[in-house]
């Protein structure tokens, strides 16, 4: 086992030990308000803080039984699904161009795929307000989807094309110069070789979607909610229980979806390889 | 030249997508902050300076800005020394389970942010852990007021940054060569020595990277000061939210989100002059 080379003389042995201290202390940092919300879920007291005066499930029953939550919970998953199914097939088209082909401006538009990542989201949010004012349209669901669809187009984009980079240019020119033509190339050879990075990029989209709030709360239709602006509106009320055991499910939800994809995904490049 | 044009047609749908959701937007911002603003919801296209003039001579939007890029400031530089640290372990740990502590920190990625900004509340507030423990304790007879205060918001930011800022030098540290760092044990540095003159200019892109980051996703937050803040900590963006949501001055509001836009857009530029914005690419990727 390779020992840090660092720790040979004295004061790179207090060091080791120091920078240890500190990342135990980072990851306690990072993990530990998120498991007290969780503990606290499962408190019987009527208030959402400490003391826990008991360990009972009953904000879970009442979260089901609670007509918004439902609904937003709804709302947050169909566009969820839609914006990840829509956003992975441009954003893997555009992926392919910029990374398997050579043209003039390229530089530019791969600027301008990354740009929404870069530009804070309360100015994407009043953008797309304003050009809805300027339009005289509705702010509607289509507008939120496509929306979303803008905000996780870069990180498919970026997912993609790392992995494609490291797909081998050689299959691809096989299959070519074996008569096959280009749609039946991407199908048969270069689809099935970049399936976990798409897998990956779905699930991204996916909770970058579910989990959006800023921009959300600019482009939602009137009188509608997702489930982070439900969130933050019981937020603004009380901190009730029932949030805790909400955030709790929500946890096991998005931590629960990417690591099962994961495996998947380890499953389906185990095959192919 | 057909395979060109092959390219533009796979390209299409992402640039119409961002043409007309993105950059006709900012355009159309860039017009409106000319407009004249008659009343809530209302304005007229009559070309003035008064908005420009307004935020140039009202000290109440330079306040706004200054304490803006105070607290994404302290937020970045908060998030380079907590950050650095942690990854500059994972590189260095013979710990087995390394990828056990990258999965750690991709994580909180996946956990909504507004459930991770809330659960501070817990911490922090009257009810919260830390109150709660040194009252029983005896050490204290009535609640710290730690919730709504401006180090709330900042501590909720560092939260929400932190995983950015380990990945971007992570990666850049994966990149030095470690047979640089056993040359300079061989020719006598100490271990400090060699972090000091080897791997610590080495991974500054990464370092950079993930500061720019953190300073353009803090000064951009709308959300965290809602929350966890005061109505005193509220922050730039919450002035263009209220500006435009609530005043209903859009005018007013497209020239704020211009302002925002440009200075962002100059720290950017600044920095991919000399560092090339692809580090912070590899950084987002991963």
């Amino acid at each position: 086992m390779r020992q840090p080379r660092q720790a040979e003389d004295a004061s790179g042995v207090w060091g080791w030990r120091a920078v240890k201290i500190v990342t135990i202390l980072v990851y306690i940092f990072m993990f530990a308000p998120i498991l007290v919300t969780v503990i606290l879920s499962f408190n019987a007291s009527m208030f959402g803080g400490f003391p826990m005066t008991g360990v009972s499930l009953q904000w879970y029953g009442k979260l089901f039984q609670n007509e918004s939550v439902l609904r937003a919970f709804k709302t947050s998953i169909w566009i969820a699904l839609l914006t990840a199914a829509v956003c992975t097939v441009i954003g893997v088209m555009a992926a392919i161009a910029l990374t398997r082909y050579e043209f003039r401006g390229k530089q530019w538009m791969n600027t301008l795929v990354i740009l929404p990542a870069l530009v804070p989201e309360t100015i994407l949010g009043v953008g797309l307000l304003l050009l809805m004012k300027w339009a005289n349209q509705p702010r509607t669901y289509l507008l939120l989807v496509l929306g979303h669809i803008m905000l996780a187009l870069p990180f498919v984009v970026l997912v993609v094309q790392a992995r494609l980079i490291g797909i081998k240019r050689v299959y691809e020119e096989a299959a070519l110069s074996l008569g096959a033509n280009r749609f039946n190339t991407f199908r048969e050879v270069t689809l099935p070789l970049l399936m976990p990075a798409i897998v990956a990029a779905v699930l991204l989209v996916f909770t970058i979607s579910f989990d959006n709030i800023t921009a959300s709360l600019f482009w939602r239709p009137p009188g509608v909610e997702t489930m982070p602006t439900q969130i933050l509106a019981m937020l603004k009320i009380s901190i009730s229980p029932e949030i805790n055991a909400l955030g709790t499910l929500m946890i096991v939800i998005t931590v629960g979806l990417p690591l099962l994809g994961g495996a998947i995904a380890r499953i389906l490049s185990g095959n192919r390889q | 030249m057909q395979q060109t044009r092959f390219a533009w047609y796979l390209l299409a749908p992402a640039i119409i997508l961002l043409a007309v959701l993105l950059v006709l937007p900012i355009a159309i911002m860039a017009i409106y902050t000319f407009y004249e603003f008659v009343t809530a919801g209302v304005e007229k296209a009559n070309y003035t300076l008064a908005n420009w003039q307004e935020f140039f001579t009202d000290s109440y939007y330079h306040l706004f800005l200054w304490k803006t890029a105070r607290v994404a400031a302290i937020t970045a530089l908060a998030c380079a020394v907590m950050g650095y640290i942690p990854a500059y372990f994972i590189w260095m740990t013979s710990f087995r389970h390394k990828w056990l502590l990258l999965l750690l920190l991709i994580v909180p990625f996946w956990i909504s942010f507004t459930i991770r900004t809330f659960s501070w509340i817990h911490i922090l507030g009257e009810q919260g852990a830390i109150n709660v423990t040194l009252k029983t304790l005896g050490i204290i007879d009535s609640p710290i007021q730690m919730l709504y205060t401006e180090g709330a918001v900042i501590m909720g930011m560092i939260h929400f940054l932190l995983p950015y800022m380990i990945l971007n030098v992570y990666v850049s540290l994966e990149g030095i060569d470690r047979d640089l760092l056993s040359a300079a044990r061989t020719l006598g540095c100490t271990s400090a020595q060699a972090f000091r003159e080897v791997t610590l200019p080495l991974s500054l892109p990464g370092l950079c990277a993930g500061l720019l980051l953190c300073f353009v996703l803090a000064a951009g937050s709308y959300v965290t000061p809602q929350i966890l803040g005061g109505n005193r900590d509220a922050l730039f963006g919450n002035l263009v939210y209220d500006t435009i949501m609530e005043q209903l001055n859009w005018p007013m509001g497209s020239t704020l989100s211009i302002v925002l836009f440009v200075l962002l857009g100059i720290v950017s530029a600044i920095y991919s002059r000399y560092m090339g914005l692809s580090t912070i690419f590899k950084g987002l990727s991963r």
